[in-house]
């Protein structure tokens, strides 16, 4: 009973929306910036996504998540530079990233475990090391990551046309979903990890070691981050202080779908990025106040986030 | 096989076990008994490795390999297994994937833990296959807890009161289930609060007192008998 009212509530308030969005703008803009807002929150899931895993299991904010993206995407403009062949940049950049975790988990996480402020304190500090690494390597100007002739321009069905490029990205996202998900609820290695997010001691004391576990998920989170700096890096221009403010969007998607939570990142990044794009289309001037406010609205109502659950 | 020597725990500055000896032999079951906060459990994750409690001084060998100072999925794989207290099952899993995440082969001659004989001894656990394991009745849980730990194929079995909160029914089947692991060799250590379930499986009894050591070592039935024991270590 409870829970029909609220999805009454709810449907209720997206039918005004909605409504009211169709009064500011034509019905192709609308889906224009329905696609707009899912393929931003498509390269949001990437990063979400890992970020999410990582910390469901390891309790650890990786806040070096942008960081990781930015220097993803800077080196797929040098590999794309050096080669032109994109699913090389693509591959290239999760893998260097990849490494970059394992360094990071291993060497940088692993004497500081458990311990929650060294841990952000380290990987805030790791984004500003990156940044700053990347101003020297690849200096400052915004530059967007090559893309190959086959996405570039629209697609065109019927009358409406809309980038190639932001719908492959759509694609991607829907493939790399359905791998996690697959991932995570049919096999074995997807069992264990969410038995270390129930109970990592018990894993352990099962003969599991569980550190390794801990390694392969923060490594597979830092390849997600190193592609969807690529992919992103497409179409989102990289630039220097990109690292944080994607880092910011990261956070409000996994704030809003709740931490540790897969399909919560999927929720979360669809409604951050649909949320960005309506926003910066009808008010401008009003872009943080509306990626916020809602944040606001939905931890009053679901503290752990639409699909978290108490820690 | 299990050779507990002066054995001294403790977290942070409290101290809890000061100097407890105690071995358990192939193929016995040794129940340990005492009061609560003697340091039954802090005995137990001593032995599995888990952390708290530190390890001020002592031994715990097994087969001859030293414990102390291994990882607790070192132990596990040494063919350790653990029942820990309050079930510990993984609620976001189903049956079926608690018995898959903890399956590993045997690594000499025994007889076999499988999937399908986890099953065949706890049918219930069975019809239950696809259910999430925090949808489990605490009895079920507990059946689950104990085929996790017997699926990693173990030769020593510490169980940490698998008969806490229980139905009379439920504890009837572990009763049961308990005496059959223990025909079928399985060494076990037992750590209980319930007297009659320990006495009635184990050949053993030690008991844990209030100096954090071992007061009282003997068979079931000389403790049965004995009432001042009883009435001094056990309050009954």
């Amino acid at each position: 009973m409870k829970r029909s009212w609220w999805i009454a509530g709810w449907s209720a308030v997206l039918a005004v929306t909605v409504w009211w969005i169709l009064q500011q703008m034509s019905l192709r803009s609308f889906w224009t910036q329905v696609l707009n807002g899912l393929s931003f929150g498509a390269v949001l899931f990437f990063l979400a996504s890992g970020f999410t895993l990582i910390f469901g299991l390891m309790r650890i904010s990786n806040l070096a998540h942008g960081g990781f993206y930015l220097v993803g995407a800077y080196i797929g403009i040098t590999v794309m530079g050096l080669t032109g062949n994109f699913p090389l940049a693509v591959l290239l950049g999760g893998v260097a990233i990849a490494l970059l975790g394992l360094f990071t988990e291993r060497v940088l996480l692993r004497p500081i475990r458990g311990m929650e402020k060294p841990e952000v304190l380290l990987t805030i500090g790791l984004t500003f090391v990156l940044g700053d690494l990347s101003l020297a390597i690849w200096g400052g100007d915004p530059t967007p990551v090559p893309i190959p002739e086959a996405l570039k321009g629209p697609l065109q069905i019927g009358n409406f046309a809309y980038p190639r490029y932001r719908l492959f990205v759509l694609i991607c996202a829907v493939v790399v979903g359905a791998i996690l998900f697959f991932v995570d609820r049919r096999t074995r290695i997807g069992a264990l990890v969410r038995a270390g997010v129930d109970d990592q001691e018990m894993v352990a004391g099962l003969g599991i070691n569980i550190k390794a576990v801990f390694t392969g998920v923060f490594v597979f989170g830092a390849f997600l981050a190193g592609f969807a700096g690529v992919i992103g890096g497409g179409f989102l221009t990289v630039l220097p202080g990109q690292d944080f403010e994607i880092l910011l969007f990261a956070l409000v998607v996994v704030i809003i779908g709740g931490l540790g939570s897969l399909p919560g990142a999927v929720l979360g990044a669809s409604l951050v990025g649909l949320i960005d794009a309506f926003a910066k289309a009808l008010v401008p001037e009003l872009a943080f106040f509306t990626l916020f406010a809602p944040m606001a609205l939905i931890l009053v109502v679901r503290p752990h986030g639409l699909m978290g659950r108490e820690a | 096989m299990l050779a507990v020597e002066n054995l001294q725990c403790s977290y942070g500055t409290a101290r809890v076990l000061e100097g407890v000896d105690l071995t358990v032999s192939s193929g016995e079951v040794l129940a340990l008994l005492g009061r609560n906060g003697m340091g039954k459990t802090t005995l137990a994750r001593a032995i599995v490795g888990m952390k708290p409690p530190q390890i001020r001084e002592g031994s715990i060998t097994y087969r001859d390999v030293e414990l102390t100072g291994l990882e607790s999925h070192q132990i596990a794989r040494l063919g350790v297994g653990y029942v820990p207290q309050g079930r510990r099952v993984f609620g976001s899993l189903t049956v079926l994937e608690n018995l898959e995440v903890a399956y590993r082969p045997p690594r000499d001659g025994q007889q076999p833990w499988t999937i399908e004989r986890v099953f065949e001894f706890f049918p219930r656990l069975a019809e239950r296959s696809n259910s999430y394991a925090r949808n489990l009745s605490g009895g079920e849980q507990q059946m689950l807890a104990i085929g996790r730990a017997l699926a990693t194929n173990p030769t020593l079995l510490v169980m940490d009161e698998p008969s806490e909160g229980l139905a009379p029914v439920v504890l009837g089947v572990i009763k049961e289930r308990l005496r059959e692991l223990k025909q079928g060799e399985l060494t076990i250590l037992l750590i209980e609060q319930n007297l009659g379930l320990a006495l009635s499986i184990a050949d053993r009894v030690v008991v844990l007192g209030s100096d954090g050591k071992i007061v009282w070592t003997g068979g079931p039935d000389e403790l049965r008998a004995d009432e001042q024991a009883k009435r001094r270590h056990l309050g009954v």
